[in-house]
């Protein structure tokens, strides 16, 4: 977010806490689309990010008192979006107990088809974005909270109600494939040394 | 030193969060393989990081349907911070009409006392 918005953003978020209303849709209008992208991220899908924003607006705006401006507007209102999306998510795997399979294979096994591609950065993102979403639920909200959004692993691990060992671990593994899946590992690398 | 001994090290040594150590530094020093592997990570991160300017257009309606859940939360507080209140002036009434009656019986008794030592 430009700083002059994040500025913006924080004068809204001051007024609305003094209890302007029309402040707090403000602060909505400015926002909702980078959080809504993180709900996307999260969930994998537009209908769970719908309500997953939806919920964390209410959230931000009944726990608003509560902000006390340590950090960005946006870093808190992300961590709310990160838990609303952990209960979402355990909802849905409630009734698709395959999501939590972290040894799905991502899609396109083949990633080094074209080298001319694996070359181009705008490529890179795409099959980093087609990587991301094929990953399990609860490796791709850790490696994106972490290295898309740069949550701390303490923040990350209370918001997605795990230990902090435990988002390290998935953060490995995440990275581990994403890693495989954008580059591939060369015949017979096993990582023995 | 084996490769595999640094399978953890090497994704937060790209991401500059661990260190490694110097007998570790000194076998990347010398081992393509996590050389390379160290590259690989460097280049997801950078396009991991890339990702964040990237804003994906919301769903249409979206902003309208955030707005009335605020709206709705808003009225409902309203609505809350008013019953709250009304019960707060109930009550308030309740106990100064208590008050007034209590002070009301306390003049007519001793009125009462008074015109019976005057009688």
């Amino acid at each position: 977010m430009p700083r002059e918005v994040a500025e913006v953003v924080a004068d809204a978020v001051a007024a609305a806490k003094d209890g302007d209303k029309e402040a707090f849709d403000e602060v909505v209008r400015l926002t909702y689309a980078d959080a809504y992208t993180l709900a996307h991220r999260l969930t994998g899908n537009e209908e769970d990010a719908r309500d997953v924003v939806q919920e964390a607006y209410l959230r931000a705006y009944r726990g608003l008192q509560s902000f006390r401006g340590d950090a960005q507007f946006t870093t808190w209102l992300y961590r709310i979006t990160a838990n609303c999306a952990a209960t979402q998510l355990g909802r849905r795997t409630k009734h698709r107990h395959d999501e939590l399979d972290d040894s799905v294979p991502v899609v396109d096994p083949h990633p080094d088809h074209d080298p001319q591609l694996r070359a181009d950065a705008e490529d890179l993102r795409t099959r980093l974005r087609v990587a991301l979403d094929a990953l399990p639920p609860r490796l791709r909200s850790v490696v994106v909270l972490r290295d898309v959004y740069d949550l701390p692993h303490e923040a990350i691990a209370a918001e997605l109600g795990i230990s902090e060992t435990a988002a390290k671990v998935r953060l490995h593994r995440a990275r581990n494939k994403l890693r495989d899946q954008l580059f591939g590992r060369r015949e017979g690398e096993t990582r023995a040394g | 030193m084996q490769c595999a001994d640094l399978t953890e090290s090497l994704a937060g040594a790209a991401d500059g969060v661990t260190e490694l150590s110097r007998a570790e530094r000194r076998h990347v020093e010398r081992c393509l393989r996590c050389q390379a592997e160290i590259v690989q990570y460097r280049k997801l991160l950078r396009a991991m990081r890339s990702l964040r300017t990237d804003v994906l257009e919301p769903a249409p309606g979206l902003l309208a349907d955030i707005l009335a859940t605020l709206e709705e939360a808003g009225e409902r507080q309203a609505v809350r911070s008013l019953l709250s209140g009304r019960r707060i002036a109930y009550l308030g009434g309740l106990a100064a009409a208590t008050a007034a009656g209590a002070a009301g019986a306390i003049v007519f008794a001793s009125r009462t006392r008074r015109a019976r030592l005057a009688g």
